[in-house]
């Protein structure tokens, strides 16, 4: 009789599903996999697919030749090539300097003065302005007849320059235009940073005599770290994809001197005469793998961040 | 105005459906037809011409779709390949070249085989035939020539040139008055090919000109450079407008209008904007490009706009029946008028409008042309090496003293393009 005491556990219960009995396993990847399929489909497919095609000779319509490594043969002495490279790199080290001119208009701005919400977002309306419009914008005021540059240069007795016409300037004077929205993002970014800003440490650092410039470095930017990676990451951003203004402002001319590897891509491969889609395929797999050096160094400081804390 | 203006319109139309529905019967079906006359003009003609191509086949189930003349050269490629329409508008000559290589334009032989075409269309063959065969049909065409301001040369008291001494005198009393011969605008490249080809047309003829496009001449040429040469007499006069590597073509124009430069090398669609800028027709005349080489035949840039069916279409009588009916003569007619296209007609039969531009183009054309025709530098020459060339061209009206360098990258550019 003691017996029936004792119920059977097991068999009376009714069976968990298998996804119940996974549930803690599984569902953070149930979760994951539209994010992981639109990834693999629209991120890592296609870089293996430009892999692929620069192994070819292909027209875009045609048939596909096989060439193995001869499209990084030409672009080896392709001269038009090094020139993107080189305005590539222009691009990369002078459009930072969108990161100190963001920080002191901030600190110029992170003042109590009446109407200074105004002032503030007069300084960050380049930024809401399309890209396509400041390059629009820029190109007329370059204008080498009727530029309202060449009317200044001309009251100081200077000038007059053709900026976007001439081969040594060209580049710097996209540049130029793209560092103005550029700015404005950096300085929306460090005013945001100085919001959060230890006062008592500002307070102590002032009773021990820290002014000027050593409060600067050693007391604010130091707080301002996390701001400054994120500009440094959408500068670097910002400099690899600046087709668009390019496009606008002198479609790669004069005479192809302001072609950034982007824009050089798109003119061998899908422009209205680029019909060589292996070489394009090529253009990108280098700009690729630039990239990949950003990419890495912003996932290991990334990594040792979240390590750290 | 609107009934004077309409009266005829109606005839044409008639006319026009009285002749092409001796030879057919009323057609059924879909018709699909990609455009890319987006421009305000050429769009409403298109439409109107389809229009009463619908009213002749009321049974016909049109389908116009118009694209963006500048995004229609990249998208032509992927609705060729996948969503073929039935008949699709492009370019003549090598323009035509890779899409007929890949197989996705029609071999239309056989509507050129027809004495309605095969006679009336003869002039433009050539220019649609790759291969010996014929693989669209053409619907219009215009002149290129130089444009020039009238009164600021019976100002100068000049006089239209007829050699090449004549234009650079001309040139140097020009630019001695503070003015630019020649507006250009060589931002996007291609107005700088127009000049390359009159240049080299007038230079070494039209036969060396299209060797030249064919891969047959090395770039480093002695008669290529000749043909620079002629070009740098005029750079070093400061013939051309400064800084024209900043302007688009259009941004030229009101060089010309306000009288900095006193004529334009370019297409006869250069005429209405200048028009509409004020300048009136004593203001603006025309003439054709002089003679450099007395032993050479004068010889043309006239680009030819086609039409073709692909090769995925579904309804190809319906379009072969649509491409018969845009080349017949009322059809020519109407569509190239000076309120319409503003361009040639491809049909021998057609009359031309009664414009002063048009007129002179048509002459030149059709009697002063005996070298031959040729399409345009980017649609003769591949376009890879088109885009090449082109950009060589403007960075030698910029730096002429690259003219070595740049030759060599385009003598490179021609072992590689050309296999």
């Amino acid at each position: 009789m003691t017996t029936t005491a004792v119920p059977p556990t097991s068999p009376d219960q009714p069976r968990r599903s298998w996804y119940k009995r996974n549930e803690i396993g599984v569902t953070p990847w149930l979760f994951l996999i539209p994010a992981i399929l639109f990834f693999l489909v629209y991120v890592i497919f296609p870089i293996i697919q430009s892999f692929n095609i620069s192994a070819y000779q292909w027209d875009g319509l045609g048939e596909k030749e096989y060439v193995g490594l001869s499209n990084y043969q030409e672009l080896w002495d392709d001269p038009a090539f090094y020139t993107s490279l080189k305005n590539n790199l222009i691009w990369l080290v002078l459009y930072l300097l969108a990161i100190p001119a963001g920080l002191f208009i901030a600190l110029f701005l992170n003042q109590t003065v009446t109407g200074i919400r105004i002032y503030k977002s007069l300084f960050f309306f380049p930024f809401v302005i399309s890209q396509v419009v400041v390059g629009l914008v820029f190109t007329w005021f370059y204008d080498p007849t009727f530029g309202l540059l060449n009317s200044i240069l001309g009251v100081v007795g200077l000038g007059p320059v053709n900026v976007l016409g001439d081969p040594t300037y060209v580049t710097y004077g996209i540049i130029a235009a793209g560092l103005w929205p550029q700015t404005a993002y950096c300085m929306i970014l460090y005013l945001t940073g100085l919001n959060a800003v230890d006062p008592e440490q500002v307070e102590a650092a002032r009773l021990d005599g820290a002014k000027g410039w050593k409060m600067l470095w050693y007391v604010i930017v130091p707080q301002l770290k996390p701001a400054t990676f994120i500009a440094f990451v959408v500068t670097i951003v910002g400099a690899l994809r600046s087709f668009d203004l390019i496009s606008i402002m002198t479609n790669g001319g004069p005479f192809g001197e302001s072609r950034v590897l982007s824009f050089y891509m798109f003119e061998v491969a899908l422009s209205e005469y680029g019909f060589r889609m292996g070489y394009g395929a090529a253009i990108a797999v280098v700009l690729f793998l630039i990239m990949l050096c950003f990419i890495a160094y912003f996932l290991y400081s990334m990594y040792k961040e979240e390590r750290g804390h | 105005m609107r009934f004077t203006y309409k009266a005829p319109m109606l005839a044409l139309s008639t006319a026009a459906m009285l002749t092409t529905g001796v030879s057919a019967q009323e057609l059924t079906g879909d018709l699909k037809i990609f455009l890319d006359t987006s421009n305000p003009a050429p769009r409403a003609t298109m439409e109107s011409a389809i229009a009463k191509f619908g009213e002749m086949n009321p049974d016909l189930n049109i389908e116009t779709t118009i694209i963006d003349r500048e995004a229609y050269k990249t998208q032509i490629r992927n609705f060729l390949t996948a969503n073929s329409p039935d008949v699709a508008n492009w370019y003549a000559a090598n323009r035509m070249k890779p899409y007929v290589e890949a197989g996705l334009f029609e071999d239309v032989s056989d509507l050129w085989a027809e004495p309605e075409i095969a006679e009336n269309l003869a002039s433009t063959k050539g220019a649609m035939t790759i291969d010996g065969k014929q693989w669209g049909v053409p619907y219009t065409y215009y002149q290129w020539g130089i444009y020039y301001r009238k009164d600021i040369f019976d100002e100068l008291g000049l006089s239209e040139p007829a050699n090449w001494e004549e234009e650079k005198a001309n040139c140097a009393k020009i630019v001695e008055s503070g003015r630019a011969c020649y507006a250009i605008g060589s931002k996007f490249l291609w107005t700088a090919g127009g000049w390359f080809d009159y240049l080299n047309l007038r230079t070494n003829g039209f036969d060396f000109h299209m060797q030249l496009a064919n891969g047959e001449i090395s770039w480093e040429d002695e008669r290529v450079r000749e043909t620079f040469a002629k070009w740098r007499e005029l750079i070093d006069m400061g013939g051309f407008l400064e800084n024209h590597q900043s302007y688009s073509w259009q941004e030229a124009l009101p060089f010309m209008v306000q009288g900095d430069a006193a004529s334009y090398l370019i297409g006869n669609f250069a005429v209405a904007p200048l028009r509409e800028a004020g300048l009136t027709d004593d203001q603006l005349d025309f003439y054709q490009f002089p003679v450099i080489n007395p032993d050479v035949e004068l010889a043309e840039d006239a680009p030819t706009d086609t039409f073709h069916i692909p090769s995925g279409a579904s309804n190809k009588d319906n379009a072969r029946a649509f491409l018969r009916y845009m080349v017949s003569p009322e059809v020519q007619t109407t569509i190239n008028a000076g309120d319409a296209l503003g361009q040639l007609p491809v049909n021998a039969k057609s009359s031309v409008d009664d414009d002063k531009f048009l007129n002179e183009g048509f002459e030149m054309l059709s009697s002063n042309s005996p070298g031959g025709v040729a399409q345009f530098f980017d649609r003769d020459f591949p376009a890879e090496m088109a885009k090449v060339a082109m950009e060589g061209l403007q960075e030698f009206m910029v730096r002429p003293d690259n003219l070595d360098a740049i030759l060599a990258r385009l003598e490179k550019a021609r072992g590689r393009i050309y296999k």
